[in-house]
């Protein structure tokens, strides 16, 4: 058991709500998977480098032409919410 | 034998021939459909006028003109659903096509149906979905494996010629395993991930589902190349996939990882594979024991870094542009809380919380960091054993098929399920499953599939060895009962 796991906080850094139930039960559940994780703990990794992603290419960019792409009304079309032809959000200021 | 039963390549000469139209071989799919998945429940939805439309004006001369392919409901296909098997998605519909469909389309295959999988890709079982549990065709009171479970129990139920699935860690292959049809997952970078819903940037990769390993190669000569869409995919040249099937193995050496044959695995899987070894002998491949020194750290590795990467792919979903919302909430932290408590399952919801803690501040460099390091010396192995042999021979799965239920509640375990395949997604190498016999359990016949891992973009000489027994078999003829 990893006593710094918190569930509840790690929760809020997601920006997601869980019941208490559902709390208590990852809690137990993740622990346990981070219990088993703990065997990389022994693997001596001093002198390796980091993979990011199995293919040795970096910067990888194309031409910055315009192309047709969705019209605002496709880009809308799956929005929950939206108001004069905009995405509707909540209000983030008081 | 009927129509739907054919492979793709059987089924592309009988169009050429003008034996039958693409519209009869939608019309057949679409009936065995109604016949056959109230007890398999592998499609989430399809559109049977659409594709009749398609198949009016399919020019069966394409590479896969007139084919009908099953899509993973995880990739993009304009005008269709695209739910992820996640409530936070249903009712979307995907305003553009993938490229891998825009590929196949422009080959004349015409994308049909949409089939179930474990929510955003994440279980070994299906049974992650929120629509729908699916069965394995032969057995239907088991899983047919997940991520994918849906592409390959309609394929392996002749309810689909050919699928498409997704790879992360086993995702194409362990179900393809549990169902009996053959899954490859090319190598990190050979076919465009534009289109697909983003579970682990660094793992994912599209793969055919197919009932043999010449279709296998058919359809990954449409999907394989270099995208502008996606600046992951390599520009190495495509060649073709079918050109070195039928030839011999003389000369060709395969090995054996020790790490992979050290009990824990059922007996029945574990003497599957080794007479397919000895098989491989008589065709004449040399056998090489070698050593993946690293294997024990990958499903560890894989956990860290699939799930860090999930948790930032996931974000995306805020309930603003797209996805399920929350009715009312009192001010924004309540509105993402909410929408994201009430869309996403649980299994999704311990991998954001695991992924989001492995990279919080003060616990990156002890998991986050060493994880990726770790990798490197899991990548090195694979890179040092292909020094030595050509491809590498091992199961795809420990164990055959489970019962649905059995452990949906103990992901420790779950996570298990895919020992074999997933340091394959994490050295970024290609590997194939294909049906190597049977288990019988429970008085039934269970699939064991064989895996064979292959060198990054060398895909071509994997499709040659996996053919090579395939044809010297007869597993891949067997079909289920579905009872």
């Amino acid at each position: 058991m990893n006593p710094e796991f918190d569930v509840r906080y790690t929760a809020g850094l997601a920006r997601l709500h869980l019941s208490e139930e559902e709390i208590a039960k990852f809690q137990a559940q993740l622990s346990q998977v981070l219990e088993y994780v703990e065997k990389l703990k022994v693997v001596d990794v001093s002198k390796v480098e980091a993979t990011a992603h199995a293919n040795p290419v970096f910067n990888v960019v194309r031409e910055d032409d315009p192309r047709d792409w969705f019209t605002a009304q496709e880009a809308l079309a799956n929005a929950p919410r939206q108001v004069n032809g905009l995405f509707s959000v909540p209000k983030v200021i008081e | 034998m009927s129509l739907t039963s054919l492979s793709v390549a059987e089924l592309q000469a009988q169009l050429r021939s003008k034996a039958v139209s693409p519209v009869e071989a939608v019309e057949a799919l679409e009936s065995r459909i109604a016949a056959v998945d109230g007890s398999i429940c592998g499609y989430l939805a399809r559109d049977f006028q659409r594709a009749l439309a398609a198949a009016k004006v399919a020019d069966v001369n394409l590479p896969l003109g007139g084919v009908p392919i099953a899509i993973k409901d995880v990739i993009n296909v304009r005008g269709e659903q695209c739910t992820c098997g996640s409530k936070m998605l249903k009712g979307y519909i995907a305003p553009y096509d993938a490229t891998v469909i825009s590929r196949l389309k422009a080959a004349g295959a015409i994308p049909f149906g949409r089939v179930n999988m474990d929510e955003f890709a994440m279980g070994s079982s299906c049974e992650n979905s929120a629509y729908a549990i699916t069965h394995n065709p032969w057995d239907l009171s088991r899983i047919p494996g997940g991520s994918s479970g849906g592409s390959a129990a309609v394929v392996a139920a002749d309810e689909a010629f050919a699928a498409l699935g997704s790879d992360t860690g086993g995702s194409i292959r362990q179900p393809a395993a549990l169902c009996g049809c053959v899954g490859l997952k090319p190598s990190y970078g050979r076919v465009s991930r534009f289109g697909l819903v983003a579970f682990a940037s660094s793992l994912d990769q599209i793969g055919p589902f197919t009932k043999t390993v010449r279709d296998s190669a058919l359809l990954l000569n449409v999907i394989s190349g270099r995208d502008p869409m996606d600046s992951t995919s390599l520009e190495e040249p495509v060649p073709d996939y079918t050109a070195q099937l039928g030839q011999d193995l003389k000369g060709v050496r395969l090995g054996m990882p020790k790490e992979y044959f050290v009990g824990g695995t059922d007996p029945q899987v574990d003497k599957a594979v080794r007479d397919a070894i000895k098989h491989y002998e008589s065709l004449g491949a040399e056998i090489v024991e070698i050593s993946l020194p690293h294997t024990e750290y990958a499903v560890g590795v894989y956990y860290i870094i699939a799930t860090a990467e999930a948790s930032a792919n996931l974000a995306r979903f805020d309930g603003v542009r797209y996805g399920h919302r929350t009715a009312e909430a009192a001010n924004i932290l309540e509105h993402y809380g909410k929408t994201r408590e009430e869309g996403f399952g649980a299994e999704v919801k311990r991998r954001i919380i695991l992924g989001t803690y492995v990279l919080s501040s003060g616990y990156y460099d002890a998991y986050y960091l060493r994880a990726q390091k770790v990798r490197t010396l899991i990548r090195q192995d694979f890179t040092s054993a292909f020094e030595k042999v050509d491809a590498i021979i091992c199961p795809t799965s420990p164990e055959p098929a489970f019962k649905i239920g059995d452990r949906s509640d103990d992901p420790m375990r779950m996570y298990l399920a895919d020992i074999f395949t997933i340091a394959v997604n994490l050295a970024g190498v290609c590997g194939i499953s294909l049906p190597c016999g049977f288990a019988q359990v429970e008085g039934r016949p269970l699939p064991v599939g064989l895996q064979l891992i292959g060198k990054p973009f060398h895909e071509s000489e994997l499709l040659k060895i996996a053919h090579a027994y395939e044809q010297s078999t007869e597993w891949h003829k067997a079909r289920p009962v579905i009872s």
